[in-house]
């Protein structure tokens, strides 16, 4: 399938062409100067080689120009390779709207994923050709890394936090997604494949297998299960602000503060309930650190997810009015 | 076995009756000696010992990786090997090797004084070493290392079942021993530079080892910080870096690497000052402009302080940080470059010769040379989210540490042993062995290049087979390196003993080291030197016995006076 000697490896995402580009510029400038510096070596070694045993050199000791010369080029040409590098990076590290978002569990040694409609695999991951696919990624334990080199993207796994990538694939296959950051015995075998396929089998696929769980029910069964629900009335009435349209939406905060409640907050909000208490309320929660796995959190925030459409409550909303903004 | 480049012939050569080595005898004139060049020498063997451990557990990572299902290691005892062998190497061999080794010997003899400035410090310093190392093995011995020499938390602090304590205490001990050294080779070139010797006519080896001094100084405490706080965490429980208390695991990360990425500096920049000796002793020729080398070492120095989150460019941290830390990595590599062209603009119009030294000095500028520019992949933003994390920067990292570190020590053995031992060593077989080292050092790791941009990621013992052809290249270089390495150490040994008496000055070089005896009396010069003379300077210095165009050739002078 592949020459015995590869060189590059497969270009299957947007990011694959963008990366080789600025990858051959670099290689190419550092070629000429590694090349160009050899040979002056090779060139000075032979033209000035000793001729008898008590000869010494010139007595030339430096030169201004030169050293301008050879601070100043270099300079502009770092310069340029940082200005290319830094506009794809930030490309990669902002993410487009209309994603199709696909949640990642990093665990020692293994990956779950879960596609939009709850959906599960393991260490598989199937996605459509041609569409901006988001990952966002969190980790039960230690830091991970998830990496596809055939898409030239990876992102940290880290524990306690979500982080995201995003990529297009572009290239219907099969290709090798690897565990980049060390994570302990088994961290070598902690990859699998991500499949590319066709939209429209891919939404086949999708639709497929019976029994898939769906991640705002399983969610709204722990809501109950944990709880949650006894202070969180959807009226507003409860000892702790209705969730009804919270998602997405600005919270207004003890301190004056707002802040946009997304994945992040939410988390922060069952794992750690004090640091960011709701204006008006008191700060009763117990925390849910331990009790709750990330997967758990994951189909919490689906459900709360969910309550985006829910009438929002005259009195115990936790959204912010309207009227009040940052003081 | 004659070096070509010695113009003395005469068969008078003889070793001074009373040297440092002979002043004193028995094991306590060892362990309890002052004497800078003892405690470099008590270095060299303990250095060594290091070096060969951790050469050791190279060599069975390169066995275990010769095919992708790995067959002679299980996948614990391989995080162990790679892990014991980036902590033997980083903390107990290339860190002391250059400035413990031949910084200790040398400055001193360089700028014309007696001893360092806190002579039983030194001693102190290095029996703080020996005391971190035995603490390092204890954790080797007794369950082993598996949490990568890096011990991102919470792997090292939490879920790691390897005796991560005793390691990361040895090494907080051993800072010490860094700190110490640093703050003596800051205060002896500070104020026991010898009569004329200014701080421009200083050796650039002696610039090179002061910028080093500043970044230890600087540098090893927050290391010792970081590396407590991970104890503290994994022995008490505390949550410094655990998110299950609290903690934030990449709070680690920069506190690590604000040490970490300027040690780096701490071990290329004395093998830089080793280059800068060699090059203009062997070319007879004053270095290129002096002046922006000696600069180009502080300037490293100081901003190699500041590019410290370019490892950590994929953990999410914020763009603008990235951006930032993307553009102060580029800064430093200008004055690694402007190096670079110095040395080889200093030999143009030179009168070069081949011996040993100057092999391993052509060694270091093509390594070198490698290693810096593919730092440039790895500091553009955009190649970084690729190579990140993969065998391109294994290849990188160690082009600069071996290809660079090694080549330098190894370079400066060869060229300071006829001062260190006052025996030569066998020519023809060291310029083999340094061939031998150069064609094993690119089979081994130059693969690994391509390895990483195919997108093979780090510490895996086991691999996808695609990757195995080039795996096959790295083993076998790995078995030419390493006869490489048990060359040197052979015949350097030998010759220690048996070598052929080398005199004063054998190169001859210029610098105040070779002014005296070789090897040196205990107190290094029967008269305080007073320096009339710039570094490096061939013309106006005709005791060396050289055919300057327009002075009478001479005979040379043994001695000072």
């Amino acid at each position: 399938m592949q020459s015995p000697l590869p060189f590059f490896p497969q270009e299957a995402s947007n990011f694959a062409p963008k990366v080789d580009a600025v990858f051959l510029f670099v290689l190419t400038t550092c070629l000429f100067f590694a090349v160009l510096v050899t040979l002056l070596i090779i060139y000075a070694s032979y033209r000035y080689r000793r001729t008898s045993p008590g000869e010494v050199g010139s007595t030339s000791e430096g030169n201004l120009a030169l050293e301008i010369g050879w601070t100043v080029i270099p300079l502009i040409i770092a310069l340029f390779m940082f200005a290319w590098g830094a506009i794809v990076y930030v490309n990669y590290r902002t993410d487009p709207t209309n994603t199709l978002n696909i949640y990642v569990v990093g665990k020692q040694w293994m990956w779950k994923l879960q596609q939009p409609n709850g959906k599960r695999e393991i260490n598989e991951l199937h996605v459509p050709v041609g569409r901006n696919i988001k990952l966002i990624l969190g980790s039960e334990d230690v830091i991970h890394d998830f990496f596809v080199p055939a898409f030239r993207v990876k992102m940290d796994v880290v524990p306690g936090r979500y982080n995201t990538m995003w990529f297009r694939p572009t290239k219907i296959g099969k290709y090798h997604f690897f565990c980049s950051q060390y994570c302990g015995t088994n961290h070598a075998e902690m990859g699998g494949w991500v499949t590319v396929m066709d939209p429209s089998e891919y939404a086949a696929w999708l639709s497929d297998e019976a029994g898939n769980v769906n991640p705002v029910s399983a969610g709204e069964k722990l809501f109950t299960q944990l709880a949650c629900v006894t202070c969180h009335l959807g009226n507003g009435t409860g000892r702790a602000p209705s969730l009804n349209g919270v998602y997405g939406a600005k919270v207004l905060l003890a301190d004056g503060t707002t802040i946009t409640a997304d994945d992040a907050y939410i988390r922060e909000s069952i794992l750690q309930p004090k640091a960011k208490i709701v204006a008006g309320y008191q700060p009763v929660m117990p925390t849910f650190q331990g009790l709750v796995s990330e997967e758990q959190i994951l189909n919490l925030t689906a459900y709360i997810k969910s309550l985006q459409s829910q009438p929002v409550p005259a009195k115990g909303a936790g959204i912010a009015p309207a009227t009040t903004g940052k003081k | 076995m004659s070096t070509s480049s010695t113009p003395t012939t005469g068969p008078a050569l003889k070793l001074p009756e009373k040297d440092y080595l002979n002043a004193t005898y028995g094991i306590r004139s060892w362990l309890l000696t002052t004497d800078h060049k003892r405690i470099a020498l008590l270095y060299l063997v303990s250095v060594t010992f290091f070096f060969f451990i951790g050469g050791f557990f190279a060599m069975m990572i390169r066995l275990h990786l010769l095919t992708p299902s790995g067959y002679l290691l299980s996948a614990d005892t391989y995080n162990r090997m790679f892990t014991m062998h980036g902590v033997t190497m980083i903390f107990f061999f290339l860190i002391p090797s250059i400035p413990a080794i031949l910084g200790n010997f040398l400055i001193p003899l360089m700028i014309g004084a007696k001893d360092l400035a806190f002579p039983k410090i030194n001693l102190l310093s290095w029996y703080i070493y020996i005391v971190g190392g035995c603490f390092t093995l204890y954790s080797m011995i007794t369950g082993g290392l598996d949490t990568g020499w890096t011990f991102y938390t919470p792997l090292s602090t939490v879920y790691s079942n390897s005796a991560v304590a005793p390691a990361v205490v040895g090494i907080f001990i051993t800072g010490f021993s860094s700190i110490l050294t640093g703050l003596n080779f800051l205060v002896t070139v500070h104020t026991m530079r010898a009569p004329g010797m200014t701080w421009f006519r200083l050796p650039l080896f002696v610039w090179a080892h002061y910028a080093t001094s500043v970044v230890m100084i600087l540098g090893t405490p927050v290391i010792a910080i970081t590396l407590g706080l991970a104890a503290m965490e994994r022995v008490f429980g505390l949550g410094f870096f655990n998110p299950a208390m609290g903690g934030d695991p990449i709070l680690f990360q920069h506190l690590f690497w604000f040490y970490s990425h300027p040690a780096v500096y701490i071990m290329i920049l004395p093998a830089m000052g080793v280059i800068s000796e060699i090059i203009p002793t062997f070319a007879r020729k004053k270095l290129f402009g002096y002046h922006f080398v000696a600069a180009a070492s502080l300037a490293i120095a100081v901003i190699g302080f500041l590019v410290w989150t370019h490892h950590m460019f994929v953990t999410g941290q914020s763009t603008y940080a990235a951006l930032a830390f993307s553009f102060l990595t580029f800064l430093v590599a200008i004055p690694s470059a402007v190096k670079v062209f110095n040395w080889t603009a200093t030999l143009f119009g030179g009168s070069i010769s081949f011996d040993t030294p100057m092999l391993y000095a052509f060694g270091f500028l093509g390594l070198f040379l490698v290693g810096g520019l593919t730092g440039l992949f790895l500091g553009t933003l955009g190649i970084d989210i690729h190579v990140h994390d993969t065998y391109f920067v294994v290849a990188h990292f160690h082009y600069i540490m071996v290809g660079g570190a090694v080549m330098g020590y190894l370079g400066g053995l060869h060229l300071w042993w006829p001062k260190i031992t006052g025996r030569m060593y066998p020519e023809w077989l060291a310029r083999i062995a340094a061939l031998i080292l150069f064609v094993g050092f690119n089979l081994t790791f130059f693969p690994q290049f391509v390895l990483g941009y195919l997108g093979m990621p780090r510490r895996y013992h086991v691999y996808p087979p695609e990757f195995q052809v080039y795996n096959v290249m790295s083993t076998a270089g790995a078995s030419i390196l390493a006869v490489g390495y048990l060359l040197p150490m052979i015949y350097l040994t030998w010759a220690a003993f048996y070598g052929k008496v080398a005199g004063n000055n054998p190169w001859p070089a210029t610098g105040l080291e070779w002014t005296t005896a070789s090897p040196p009396p205990t107190e290094n010069f029967e008269v305080t030197p007073v320096v009339t003379w710039e570094a490096y300077d061939f013309h106006n210095r005709p005791e060396l016995g050289l055919d300057v165009p327009g002075q009478p050739g001479i005979t040379p002078a043994h001695g000072d006076d």
